[in-house]
């Protein structure tokens, strides 16, 4: 039984890192402002949630695995909140997702 | 080292603020990695638990002072820096100087 | 594996630096320093600090980086390009930095416990709390007891630094002259902003909670006065964000945040005259309760709540002078 939670949380823990890297990845790789704060809240929730449920199950059922429970419910409350907050944030300042085709019966006010 | 590079070289107010924190900090680590103890934990008293080897407490008490002592400063520098540009219009401290001696 | 750690984060460490210092727009650069300051609080950690990790985190990570943008908002967002290498000051910083590299040569190997630091308070302060004070963590009990004296001068240092920035920027309603309703109504910030405002307005009474919490939980893990004021005003400064500075001034008057600032001090120092009072030396604790140890835990609990009280509203109050002025 302790193998296969064993297993269970190097899984999860490598699953985490890896979502992590391909967040990295794609903060450098993408070529503008909102598609790179898609791949920060990739990193926000799949590989915090993985990283920390990885971690509970290593700590089994206890006060700390509870508190990391709590952590969790916290990060992913707060983290796409601050992503909706910038994104909003950044076009409030003007900068405006590149190659966005407006149908031209838009009305004015709702143009980017 | 950076640090006091930033408070000397840069013109630029802020960043001399900046770069006092980062001074600030590298001070901080210097002093708690002398504190580290080789196998030794945080310096929390487990109930019960004999023989256990802590990590010094005291360098952790004075940098915890130092911290907040630290960003006192940099709220104050702060304050200060927003008063000198509404005076100056500028926070160059080269454009400032200028200033100061056509006065 | 704490050196590998260590290495990796130093390494982090120096590249954000590097970062803060070359970056152009100021708040590339003060996003630079959040991100310097966070990778300190987990170097602090591996090293075992735990309290200070924790201060780290709640000031330099979250209320500096506010207090940087609040001011960054008042100033040019950029820096000039010095067109020129200083060399004089390169070279005054090699020669500063070769040599700081040989004097560390002379130190003892990371976590030596035979190094000096170690002899000769270190031991005495480890094995005498559970007999003078007991109470499980070392580092509030030295900061609250054995270093009473240098906690009170810390409380006093942020007070002046509040009373510094009152005196340069001012507080509408309170001092510089300005009053509460000229202040720009709320619906200038995140206020019209759905999402933050919900996620926000649940989450404060948890982060006030969480802040009531490592301030009494300061004698027993991690925390203490200090953390504990700096979550409550992040608390507070995240209502201010999202409700608007108007209606956060509405809630805690400048009036009141003012007297609340000196009350922290105030009462960390009538803890010591009460002690006198009772016939011991200033801020003695053993005489505030019949049992000596007692008096001790009492003593550390009265005085961290004035260091915590003292250090949220000063926090609070710098946070104001900033998002208040020139708005």
């Amino acid at each position: 039984m302790q193998l296969w939670l064993d297993i269970l949380s190097w899984i999860l823990l490598s699953g985490g890192g890896l979502f992590v890297l391909i967040g990295g990845i794609g903060i450098i790789r993408l070529p503008d402002l909102y598609t790179r704060m898609h791949a920060a809240s990739l990193t926000d929730t799949m590989g915090t949630v993985m990283i920390l449920v990885g971690i509970m199950v290593q700590a089994g059922l206890s006060l700390a695995s509870f508190k990391l429970a709590a952590i969790t419910v916290f990060l992913l409350l707060t983290g796409p909140t601050a992503t909706y907050a910038l994104a909003n944030a950044a076009m409030l300042a003007g900068r405006h997702p590149k190659d966005v085709e407006m149908p031209p019966d838009l009305p004015e006010d709702l143009r980017l | 080292m950076i640090g006091l590079y930033a408070v000397i070289a840069k013109p630029n107010l802020m960043k001399k603020l900046l770069g006092l924190s980062i001074f600030q900090a590298a001070v901080f680590l210097l002093y708690i990695t002398l504190d580290k103890v080789e196998g030794g934990t945080a310096p929390i008293i487990q109930p019960g638990a004999v023989d256990q080897l802590y990590s010094n407490p005291l360098p952790q008490v004075l940098i915890l002072t130092a911290i907040v002592v630290g960003i006192s400063t940099i709220a104050l520098g702060l304050a200060v820096v927003v008063r000198i540009f509404e005076a100056y219009g500028t926070i160059e401290d080269d454009e400032i100087q200028r200033a100061d001696s056509q006065e | 594996m704490t050196v590998l750690f260590g290495m990796f984060l130093l390494t982090l460490l120096v590249i954000s630096a590097i970062g803060i210092v070359r970056a152009r727009n100021l708040f590339v650069a003060v996003m630079l320093t959040g991100i310097f300051s966070l990778l300190m609080a987990a170097n602090f950690f591996i090293l075992d600090a735990a309290d200070v990790a924790l201060t780290e985190a709640a000031v330099g990570a979250g209320v500096s980086t506010v207090l940087l943008l609040g001011a960054l908002a008042l100033i040019p967002p950029n820096e000039n390009r010095s067109k020129r290498v200083r060399w004089l000051v390169v070279s005054v910083v090699t020669l500063t930095a070769i040599t700081l590299g040989y004097a560390t040569f002379e130190n003892p190997r990371l976590g030596d416990p035979e190094a000096p630091v170690h002899q000769h308070v270190a031991p005495w302060y480890l094995e005498q709390t559970p007999v003078l004070i007991d109470i499980p963590n070392v580092v509030t009990a030295v900061l609250g007891s054995y270093r009473g004296y240098d906690t009170l001068g810390e409380v006093l240092v942020v007070l002046t630094a509040g009373i510094g920035v009152l005196f340069l920027l001012g507080l509408p309603g309170a001092y510089g002259g300005r009053k509460t309703e000229d202040v720009a109504r709320g619906r200038t910030y995140l206020s019209h902003h759905l999402v933050p405002q919900v996620v926000g307005q649940l989450l404060i009474p948890f982060i006030i909670l969480f802040a009531l919490y490592v301030q009494f939980h300061g004698e027993y893990g991690p925390g203490g006065g200090f953390q504990a004021g700096a979550i409550f005003a992040a608390a507070l400064i995240l209502f201010a964000l999202i409700q608007g500075e108007r209606e956060a001034l509405t809630l805690i008057p400048p009036r009141v945040l003012v007297v609340l600032m000196a009350t922290g001090a105030l009462l960390y120092g009538s803890v010591g005259v009460l002690t006198m009072l009772l016939g011991a030396n200033f801020l003695e604790y053993g005489v505030l309760s019949s049992d000596p140890v007692k008096g001790q835990q009492w003593g550390i609990i009265l005085i961290e709540l004035g260091v915590g009280i003292s250090v949220a509203s000063v926090l609070l109050a710098i946070y104001h002078a900033f998002a208040a002025r020139g708005r």
